[in-house]
């Protein structure tokens, strides 16, 4: 115990004078859980339209002034010239073109059909297949305007409609903030356990100074603990300041209760900092550390279901995602924060964490050599 | 030997020899750095997508009768969810999605069929689970389908009167697939780690170490020994763009529209942007966790975030999207995305180019300037 002590001076001692590690430790939270969020917004609007209307027509007109007015689209060309406007998506100055042929008004109204064609850059493809089915949407809502200018709603009543009505729950303004904040905040979590915590343990063999330190009374566990608890701490630490970040800046809290998510974060930084443990063992150097950290890093966050949902996975990604401990984080911390979820409500997700932070460590502390440098 | 390490282009020759022996005998960092392009496509190619698909769903069916058993016969069978849960009570939706078994529940009213041929109007209700608002989004628009189709079969309106056809195409990705967006994404962030993060980390690593000050008393000019560094890290950033390249057309089908010879030398010009910014970086700092540091969130992170591959730059606020123009990653993603994926030649290009070629001696001039021939 006295040891463990003694480690642990030294530790706090030896993190607080490198200016580095404590820049990373505040610098880096704070500026991904602003710009992240920031940037990350999904919504497709104002997608550059051009038009090139051969018809026009009073209907060609009402449907163009329609597709400006659903907000999705803004009109930054009109022309006749279908190569002018391929010319136009080539350079990214439009998104979508919409081309109304000859004789669209006369086709619609005496033959009861006519044609559009729609042509979208896609290679955006979220981009492309949004905005042609906003288009879609659009084209569909004029000709049942047409139609019931032309048809004097005679039977209305004797269709059975089904009428659906939709709700987001949770998010119904669509904030994506409240989306991705949880969702950065459970990833710096994972970076500041697995990547700092490795880094740490390989610049001392790196330096040669775990060498003086195997030769003292210190036991296995004790120096294992003594570099695990420092950064237990700065990870809660680091939690904390996001949680305020989120609530200055983006004037988010959690419709959850603080402990459920500070004792999820608790855990999970055991299971994290397991994973930092277990990368320095089988590392001798910093700039392999590094690699080896950003390399799961990648794959940790890639399949967290930060960016892209796990059921749309194909089963063996499902299978890898369902080992990837901050998938379990980023869900429950999401679920805390945005639907308030208890913690009897994620107690399965708790013991899927606790059982990474067992495996992990355990496995670390086995690979775990005294005497090898 | 003896006598080629006499001449200046020997002693270079020996030089990089050693450096690549140093890359070389890494055998682990070298499996991350092969190792890591591969899995970045093979995730994004197959793991990755904001599809929607096989999303499970609950119902909760308060009239039980034939229309409701058609519809949710439907939704089974639909590619897009998959019924996880039949609830039974109202209070259980709350329940379901705080404890998230399911994203979307579905609810039927009460003699919904009776409803829909007496009284000619029913309503079905859709609840998404809007944490992820996209998928919900998207869900929601599925699901309003399946049920308007239902509808239309039943009332056979498909021949309504004034309808318009709308004929879509999609321009360079018929099949909307994902791949064209984040091939040149993975390129840029793979080139930002070799070339910025590993190439100024090995060179802070001797001034760490103190080795540095050996390699300075040789007869190489100082300005070499750092070069020479930088070589194998070359190669290396070449290979990944030859590896990606060839993944890509293999394995994900993509087609490569443009000039191959264009591509590659642009690739080229990215990776001396890259090694330009890591030899800056290894000129003003001196400790390997700062040069990490640096690199992580002040090339990185801009990398991910601004090149447009994950995030859509134009939906970004003002002020970020002025940011976005000083990083060159947002340049070589667009040329690569225009080359690539348009096949578009250097007439659309030549002013991403030369910007990004400004910056790169921009950086190699900042680097020059501040590179010590002694330490302190």
């Amino acid at each position: 115990m006295r040891n463990l002590i003694i480690i642990l001076k030294k530790e706090f001692k030896l993190i607080f004078r490198n200016k580095t590690i404590l820049r990373m430790m505040f610098i880096m939270p704070i500026m991904q859980l602003i710009l992240i969020p920031m940037a990350a917004d999904y919504e497709v609007k104002h997608l550059k339209l051009a038009i090139i209307d051969q018809d026009h027509s009073t209907y060609s007109r009402r449907l163009i002034d329609k597709m400006t007015a659903s907000g999705y689209f803004s009109l930054e060309f009109y022309q006749n010239n279908y190569q002018e406007a391929l010319e136009a998506v080539g350079n990214n100055r439009a998104d979508i073109v919409l081309s109304i042929p000859n004789n669209f008004e006369k086709k619609l109204i005496k033959e009861g059909e006519a044609t559009l064609a729609l042509a979208a850059n896609a290679v955006s493809n979220t981009k492309a297949g949004l905005g042609s089915s906003y288009a879609t949407q659009i084209v569909m809502d004029f000709s049942n305007d047409i139609r019931s200018e032309w048809i004097l709603q005679p039977k209305a009543n004797e269709i059975p409609q089904i009428s659906i009505s939709t709700a987001n729950w949770y998010n119904p303004h669509i904030d994506y903030h409240l989306f991705m904040v949880p969702g950065i905040l459970g990833i710096l979590v994972t970076m500041v356990g697995s990547f700092l915590a490795s880094l740490n343990i390989v610049s001392e063999k790196e330096i040669g100074t775990i060498e003086q330190i195997n030769v003292t009374p210190i036991k296995k566990y004790e120096f294992i603990l003594g570099k695990l608890i420092p950064f237990w701490v700065l990870g809660m630490v680091t939690t904390t300041i996001g949680l305020l970040v989120a609530f200055i800046i983006f004037r988010i809290t959690p419709s959850g209760a603080y402990t459920t998510i500070y004792i999820f974060t608790a855990v999970f930084l055991l299971s994290v900092l397991g994973i930092g443990l277990l990368i320095s063992t089988f590392t001798d150097s910093q700039q392999q550390a590094t690699l080896f950290a950003f390399f799961f890093m990648m794959v940790f966050v890639l399949l967290s279901g930060l960016y892209t949902p796990i059921e749309s996975m194909p089963e063996w990604a499902k299978v890898i995602a369902h080992l990837n401990p901050p998938m379990y984080f980023v869900k429950v911390i999401r679920a805390i924060f945005i639907k308030g979820s208890t913690f009897s409500d994620l107690l399965q997700d708790f013991w899927s964490i606790v059982a990474f932070a067992i495996f992990f460590n355990t496995w670390a502390i086995l690979n775990y050599r005294k005497r090898s440098a | 030997m003896k006598k080629s390490v006499n001449t200046k282009t020997g002693r270079a020759g020996a030089f990089i020899k050693k450096e690549f022996w140093h890359v070389w005998r890494d055998t682990r960092s070298l499996i991350i750095l092969i190792g890591m392009p591969v899995m970045m496509m093979l995730l994004f190619g197959f793991a990755l997508s904001n599809e929607v698909k096989n999303s499970n769903i609950a119902i909760l069916d308060q009239a039980n009768d034939e229309s409701t058993h058609v519809l949710i016969d439907r939704f089974e069978q639909s590619r897009y969810f998959s019924i996880a849960k039949m609830i039974t009570k109202e209070s259980e939706i709350e329940e379901v999605f705080k404890k998230n078994e399911v994203r979307m529940v579905m609810v039927f009213p009460p003699n919904f069929q009776a409803k829909l041929r007496h009284e000619k109007a029913v309503q079905v209700r859709l609840i998404g689970d809007a944490t992820d608002p996209n998928t919900s989004n998207i869900m929601l628009n599925y699901a309003s389908a399946i049920i308007r189709d239902y509808q239309n079969e039943i009332l056979a309106t498909s021949q309504a009167p004034y309808r318009i056809i709308l004929e879509t195409s999609m321009l360079y990705n018929p099949k909307l697939s994902s791949t064209f967006n984040f091939v040149p994404g993975v390129m840029t962030l793979i080139l930002m780690l070799l070339g910025a993060m590993m190439t100024s980390v090995s060179i802070v690593k001797e001034k760490e170490r103190g080795t540095m000050e050996i390699l300075l008393v040789s007869p190489m000019r100082p300005l070499m020994v750092v070069i020479t560094k930088a070589f194998p890290y070359l190669l290396l950033c070449f290979v990944d763009v030859l590896l990606i390249l060839g993944l890509a057309y293999t394995v994900l089908e993509m087609p490569i529209r443009g000039n191959i010879v264009l591509l590659l030398l642009e690739s080229l010009l990215f990776i001396f942007t890259t090694l330009a910014l890591g030899l800056l970086i290894s000129t003003i700092v001196d400790k390997q966790q700062t040069a990490m540091f640096i690199s992580l969130v002040g090339l990185m992170m801009p990398a991910l975030i601004f090149s447009g591959f994950m995030f859509p730059l134009e939906n970004m606020p003002l002020p970020l999207q002025i940011i976005s123009n000083i990083v060159p990653t947002k340049w070589f993603y667009s040329i690569i995305s225009t080359i690539m994926v348009k096949g578009l030649g250097i007439k659309y290009v030549w002013k991403e180019t030369m910007i990004l070629l400004l910056m790169t001696l921009g950086f190699l001039g900042m680097a020059l300037k501040k590179f010590k021939i002694r330490l302190e």
